[in-house]
């Protein structure tokens, strides 16, 4: 249980890229609470696994240091740290059985073989394994093998950190839900800190009480479920949190007003916009109202996904997505009506800040 | 689903049935045929019946010959299996070491059986060979031609350099391909060096591990070039291996009858011992 601080952290594989300026993770200076559950959020390749790997010790950052609890970690390895890490893919000791896959870990650092048991029968009962405990670990499914590596993550009652990478990936759709919820409740009742690596917005968003989004080497927005949808602050977040993801268009600003294509779109304040850059307005497809009258728009696809339909439309040359009620008609001659509280302004991707 | 029988599919696989008939079918019988008779040259054959199979088996050059044979081949297991692993472990996974190392590796396996023989006969002298004269210049009493335990030394060592390499190539290649997370996750468990090799690179080597041990057998206990070469069998019988002494007996002394039968005899001491230890090694697989 510690206090993860991120001084500064910077990392590239090689020199070769470091000297180009091509680092895999760019600048992350952050503080992460103890006791938090965080997930981190990205798509491939967007140095969530460097930034996880940096935690607990596999990869030693290019630059930065790293502290647990304010004691500087940097040069410590993931054993001195004292951090449990849960990866992708199944890692398990085939030739032992699964009780004692579980208890390696406890076993290797001298743990009472009573204290063992304890542990590892928690686990196995938590994990549903209990009827396979003297099972060979060689002959189980790749989800059943996905436990023990669980499992063994979470069977060290004395860690700074659990980090978990996507580790949910090749568990069935039913089970992961299970799992998901065993986590979110051992993460309430021991108070670990937890950092859980997953591109899948819904995971992210069930298991943590801070989602830290990446994107492309760096950290765009860090906050609760809640705050990433209703205000991004990078256009990425918008389109990568929601189903589907905000629309964006580029437009221009004058005063409390914008333009899109000819097309006026009240604001609910003039933004703080730079001097320069390209500016874009963002609103999501749930606050967006398809109506009679309104600003005109062509409807090219309805898809109907059961609790609503999303529609696929072309407002002002640009694609906007719409989401209507499952109930609701489309109208034949549709216009829309945007939600003036519910637009963000972004500049250079970035969210600018209403009002004078 | 019902099975389709197609019989011309048989015909398919004739043409390996024919060669592999004239390749070692044919040989083989001609051997049997020969290890059941008696001849006194002009191709007159007479019927000995299991005449040749009791006299090899009741003869002490057999069953010495046989000794030396497993007392070679288990020290040459014992040597090269524990020592391919060793150096596999040792050798560098990525970086320009890689290919170095392999290719060294590879040397000796590409060099032919009687020119192994000749380098370590030379190297061995004690008047002109490298090996020889360094050892007697530091006061070892080394010669091979004259001493039996030396000239042991010579052809264990000759063997392992000759054959450690076929170890390490096979245990390497299952090393590097056990992915980096086993040893992440190795690292996070708080797993020693040892525990590593134990549970981690010991299991996924076992496979490979089997296949170098029967190979390593089978050729070690059928041994017969280089200690030809080296020693010629000698000093004495004191490297006479079944192979070396068969020779003796089917070329040097033309008898063809005991030399047969010891050949098939021969033959099926490597067999079942090589069924004996795949069934033994592989019986472990089977439980889990």
């Amino acid at each position: 249980m510690a206090r993860i601080t991120l001084d500064h952290i910077r990392h590239a594989y090689n020199e070769k890229a470091r000297a180009a300026g091509d680092y895999a993770l760019k600048e992350v200076h952050h503080e992460w609470e103890d006791g938090g559950a965080y997930a981190l959020l990205g798509p491939s390749g967007c140095g969530k696994t460097t930034l996880l790997n940096i935690i607990s010790g596999l990869l030693r950052p290019s630059e930065g240091r790293i502290a647990f609890d304010g004691a500087d970690v940097t040069d410590l390895s993931t054993e001195e740290r004292n951090i449990a890490q849960v990866f992708q893919f199944p890692v398990v000791y085939d030739t032992m059985t699964v009780y004692d896959n579980l208890a390696f870990p406890l076993r290797n650092r001298q743990v009472p073989e009573a204290e063992v048991d304890r542990r590892v029968r928690d686990i196995l009962e938590m994990t549903d394994l209990s009827g396979m405990a003297t099972r060979r670990a060689r002959g189980l499914t790749a989800d059943q093998k996905q436990k023990i590596s669980l499992g063994r993550g979470l069977v060290r009652a004395d860690v700074n950190a659990i980090l978990f990478d996507e580790p949910l990936t090749v568990i069935d759709p039913h089970m992961k839900w299970v799992l998901r919820s065993q986590l979110k409740r051992l993460h309430r009742q021991s108070g670990f800190t937890m950092v859980y690596v997953t591109h899948d917005q819904t995971e992210a968003l069930t298991f943590a009480d801070k989602v830290v989004v990446m994107y492309d080497g760096q950290i765009v927005q860090i906050g609760t479920p809640a705050e990433l949808f209703e205000t991004p602050r990078h256009t990425f977040v918008g389109y990568f949190i929601g189903s589907p993801g905000m629309n964006v268009m580029p437009a221009s600003i004058d005063g409390a007003t914008a333009s899109v294509g000819g097309q006026t779109i009240a604001l609910s304040a003039a933004p703080r916009l730079p001097a320069a850059g390209r500016i874009e307005l963002g609103i999501r497809p749930e606050f967006v109202k398809l109506e009679r009258g309104g600003l005109p728009v062509q409807v090219e696809k309805v898809e109907d996904i059961g609790r609503h339909k999303i529609v696929r439309a072309r407002f002002a040359g640009q694609k906007l997505a719409i989401v209507v009620p499952e109930e609701e008609e489309i109208p034949a001659e549709a216009g829309i009506r945007f939600d003036p509280s519910a637009i963000g302004v972004f500049a250079d991707s970035w969210r600018v800040g209403m009002g004078a | 689903m019902e099975k389709t029988w197609n019989n011309k599919a048989w015909f398919m696989v004739l043409p390996v049935l024919v060669l592999v008939a004239f390749s070692a079918v044919i040989p083989l019988m001609t051997v049997v045929n020969y290890s059941v008779q008696d001849t006194f040259g002009n191709n007159e054959f007479f019927w000995a019946g299991t005449q040749w199979f009791e006299e090899i088996l009741s003869s002490d050059r057999f069953w010495d010959a046989l000794g030396r044979n497993l007392l070679f081949s288990g020290i040459i297991l014992a040597i090269e299996i524990p020592l391919g692993i060793f150096i596999a472990l040792k050798m560098p996974k990525a970086g320009l070491g890689v290919p170095i190392c392999l290719v060294t590796m590879a040397l000796p396996l590409l060099v032919p059986w009687n020119v192994v023989g000749t380098i370590w006969q030379v190297f061995g002298r004690s008047d002109i060979g490298l090996l020889g004269y360094a050892a007697n210049a530091i006061g070892l009493d080394y010669n091979y031609v004259n001493d039996p335990f030396d000239a042991w030394v010579t052809v264990i060592v000759m063997d392992v350099w000759h054959w450690t390499s076929l170890v390490v190539l096979l245990c390497y290649a299952s090393l590097v391909s056990i992915p980096d997370a086993y040893y992440q996750a190795a690292r996070i468990d708080g797993a020693s060096r040892l525990a590593i090799f134990r549970f981690i690179q010991l299991p996924k080597m076992k496979r490979v591990l089997l296949i170098a041990f029967l190979l390593r057998f089978m050729d070690s206990f059928m041994i017969y070039t280089e200690p030809f070469v080296v020693t010629g069998g000698g000093p004495g019988n004191s490297t006479t291996f079944l192979s070396i002494d068969l020779v003796k007996m089917a070329l040097g002394q033309f008898d063809l009858g005991p030399a047969a039968a010891m050949s098939l005899i021969y033959f099926l001491i490597i067999l079942l011992l090589s069924w004996v230890f795949y069934t033994v090694m592989t019986s472990h697989d089977a439980e889990a």
